[in-house]
């Protein structure tokens, strides 16, 4: 079967964060951005808009660091998952993580992370610009290959005037 | 939940702080956001105080849905008396603040006293601390904001803050947050300056709960797509308000040279498309699919790479065609210019045009100017004097001081040449050819202002249809309304009617932009009363909302009163009735306002809202909407006059 990923093209960011809210809301039901599990990462003097959130590694390190196996691949999203009854709060993969994507609730006292909201990120539905986008493999290469060969074909047109 | 935020009653003569709830009866009469704002300046003001002085309150809000899953929840509302026309002061602007302050756990700051040395102040996680402001004090918008994140080490937080400005008290500085969000009308930044205060910063962690989350999930989805589908909101998000601007030029409708004629011939660079060279990217408020304004880089001379964000329609007119620049690029470094120092676009921007054409006319010589030539298109002078407004330097303190001290200065004959309502000036729209628009500057709780009620749909000629479903909801008026923007029958009802929505919304803490304001499309009473109840669980009918923000109108209009406002005050300057439009397509071409149509229209809009003939709310009117105890009867005036 064909697998998403989600990318994302900081240059389509308008840093309206309206991906936050939303992830909380529909993970929490809260308007909460210290809650939500993709974050834009914005440094305001200059003109930097990152949407951060978990990259669901390959070669995961909250997954290897985990001691008890509570975090595992879920073959059928290709997404890094939790096992909340399995998982011991030991938040080692907090640490582990090189994107800050494990977050901990300390109200609920619950591990938590993107889980793709199961194949609909609602990151990406609200998401108008498409700066945070959920996207076949497949397709992956073509969609860019595209744009960028756009800066050809214009250079070529205006030559050919 | 969302109803559980509270109001920061502050004191900076004793440095005192107190966090109380927000009665629900206070809810149910005055929403939120600038409504709640009206109510709480009104009764923590005394009559007649001095707008720079310690019993001046500034108060401070986010509407009841800031920062909840209604789309662009995003604006800030700052009150107080205004230094600039000596009635209700209001701005507004979009950005980040709101939502962090209600994340924080604030919906309102109430301030009052003056510091005895310059603080800012620090809310976090419910926790309000005083601050020295050593640091900052003297620093623009853009390095307050990143001195200030850098102190309290966390880059997550989001400041309101004064320039230059609004330290040196310059009667139309803003409030700021971010690169050019703006609480830039009627000078609240110089109360802010007055009593010392530099800044508040917010961050907050705490989570706002919402009523129904899954179903204001898919409501708010539903509202962003009504949003984005018009055409006004697809443009706005390719060009921002600047494709306003080609337009109204094209048909006649935008002043230049201050008010001599209504049409900048040759001002194709001032077109939206060229912003496009120096564009990196769209900006956008908290929560907004809209991202309404370019983020730009300066490429050439003295400023060059200096980052900023804008301009929109206003600064277009500002820097451009009210004082015969036809540059982007002028209107670009005015525009971080006044972002950085904090000052009104609009104000700076007609004052300076006002300025040129005394100098035109003799009125203002090379002696007032310190040998500056204020002569049209000098772009040179036009930065000069934005640096000389914010610092107070030469003619610029004079200007500093508004357009009504600034006249009295410059002697009897510049009063002829001002253009603005309540010792406020207008922006670049020319309305002398569309008399709903003429109404709503005149009308207008703020002094001159478009955003207070234009019915700008009025302009798009739209089927009848259209406007009666727009225009006789909720209550059901049954009265005229007329399609044609040159009309003067009906109107009354369009500002009327827009002047409650635009109430609603920022009692809401919503965009105006979401609203019907570009687009008959876009929401209104019946969108915010569902989206009130998804989020945070209230009943409000659309004609409770309609209610509430009536009354709300109504406070902002006593405050008005109390302050010695009369009905010889909702006028306009004499040129709209005896210049009539020089330029333009014949819709706009040879067009002036009708003294008598006019008169007639005021009289017929108070009639709408019930306030009697000399622009009183009835005691009627005070009654149903439950507010008599905030204005004395008549015979107690009398006593108090007496």
């Amino acid at each position: 079967m064909d697998k998403k990923i989600m990318i994302v093209d900081p240059e389509k960011c308008t840093g309206c964060r309206t991906c936050e809210l939303v992830c909380a809301v529909k993970h929490n039901g809260v308007s909460a951005p210290s809650l939500a599990r993709i974050h834009i990462v914005k440094w305001d003097n200059e003109n930097f808009y990152i949407p951060m959130y978990c990259r669901h590694c390959e070669d995961a390190p909250c997954m290897a660091v985990c001691p008890k196996t509570a975090i595992y691949r879920d073959e059928e999203l290709d997404s890094v998952r939790v096992d909340h009854d399995l998982c011991i709060g030991c938040k080692m993969c907090v640490s582990a993580c090189p994107f800050g994507a494990m977050g901990w609730d300390a109200r609920r006292g619950r591990l938590f992370k993107c889980d793709l909201c199961h194949g609909d990120p609602q990151c990406v539905r609200f998401c108008d610009t498409k700066a945070v986008d959920y996207v076949k493999t497949s397709m992956l290469c073509c969609d860019r290959m595209r744009e960028a060969a756009e800066n050809y074909t214009g250079l070529i047109r205006r030559q050919a005037r | 939940m969302a109803l559980n935020r509270k109001i920061a009653y502050i004191d900076l003569d004793k440095e005192t702080i107190q966090l109380e709830p927000i009665p629900m009866e206070w809810r149910r009469k005055f929403v939120g956001g600038r409504g709640l704002d009206a109510y709480l300046l009104y009764t923590n003001t005394p009559g007649g105080c001095d707008p720079l002085g310690p019993d001046n309150v500034v108060v401070i809000s986010a509407g009841l849905l800031g920062g909840t899953l209604a789309s662009a929840s995003s604006r800030t509302h700052i009150a107080a008396k205004s230094p600039l026309t000596n009635l209700f002061g209001s701005a507004n602007m979009g950005g980040f603040f709101a939502p962090e302050m209600r994340w924080a756990g604030i919906d309102h700051f109430v301030i009052r006293g003056k510091a005895d040395r310059p603080v800012y102040i620090y809310v976090h996680d419910g926790e309000i601390e005083f601050r020295d402001a050593d640091s900052v004090w003297g620093a623009g918008v853009y390095d307050t904001q990143a001195i200030i994140r850098k102190e309290l080490g966390d880059e997550e937080t989001q400041t309101l803050c004064i320039g230059q400005a609004g330290e040196n008290l310059v009667r139309f500085a803003s409030v700021m947050t971010g690169r050019k969000d703006a609480g830039a009308r009627t000078g609240m930044g110089a109360v802010l300056g007055s009593k010392n205060l530099k800044a508040i910063a917010c961050r907050g962690t705490m989570a706002i709960e919402i009523h129904q989350p899954q179903e204001a999930l898919e409501y708010n989805k539903k509202v962003i797509d009504q949003v984005i589908s018009s055409k006004a909101s697809q443009s706005m998000q390719r060009w921002g308000t600047n494709f306003i601007f080609g337009i109204s030029n094209a048909t006649g409708l935008i002043r230049t040279r201050n008010f001599q004629y209504n049409q900048l011939p040759n001002s194709e660079d001032l077109e939206a498309e060229n912003l496009d060279k120096y564009a990196v990217g769209m900006d956008a408020c908290f929560g907004c699919q809209v991202h309404c304004r370019y983020r730009y880089v300066i490429n050439d001379g003295e400023y060059a790479g200096t980052y900023a964000h804008g301009p929109d329609n206003i600064s277009q007119g500002a820097f451009g065609a009210e004082v015969g620049c036809r540059s982007m690029e002028t209107v670009l470094v005015a525009n971080h210019l006044v972002n950085d120092y904090g000052i009104d676009t609009l104000e700076i921007g007609s004052m300076i045009g006002w300025a040129m054409e005394l100098y035109e006319k003799g009125i203002l010589t090379d002696k007032d100017t310190g040998g500056m030539e204020l002569e049209w298109g000098n772009t040179d002078a036009v930065i000069a004097l934005i640096k000389q407004v914010a610092f107070r330097e030469g003619l610029g303190d004079i200007l500093a001081e508004g357009p009504l001290a600034a006249a009295e200065r410059f002697g009897p004959d510049s009063m002829k040449y001002l253009i603005h309502v309540k010792g406020m000036s207008n922006l670049h729209t020319d309305e002398r050819a569309i008399p709903s628009f003429a109404l709503n500057v005149a009308v207008s709780s703020r002094g001159s202002d478009h955003l207070r009620g234009r019915p700008a749909i009025d302009l798009y000629n739209l089927e009848m249809e259209v406007l009666d479903r727009v225009y006789r909801s909720p209550d059901g008026y049954d009265g005229p309304l007329t399609n044609s923007f040159s009309e003067y029958e009906g109107k009354p009802r369009m500002v009327m009617w827009q002047e409650l929505c635009y109430m609603a919304v920022e009692s809401l803490g919503i965009c105006k932009y979401h609203t019907v304001f570009l687009s008959p499309n876009h929401l209104a009473f019946k969108e915010f009363s569902r989206l009130i109840q998804l989020n945070t669980g209230m009943e409000f009918s659309e004609m409770d909302l309609w209610n509430c923000a009536d009354r709300c109108c109504a406070i902002e209009r006593l405050f008005n009163l109390r302050e010695g406002m009369t009905r010889a005050d909702d006028t306009l300057s004499d040129r709209y009735f005896d210049e009539p439009t020089r330029l333009g397509l014949p819709v706009a071409r040879g067009k002036h306002i009708d003294r008598d149509k006019f008169n007639a229209m005021v009289s017929e809009y108070y009639r709408l809202h019930q306030w009697d003939d000399a622009g009183i709310p009835t005691p009627e009117l005070l009654k149903r909407l439950a507010i008599s105890d905030l204005w004395p009867s008549k015979k107690k005036l009398e006593t108090v006059d007496g």
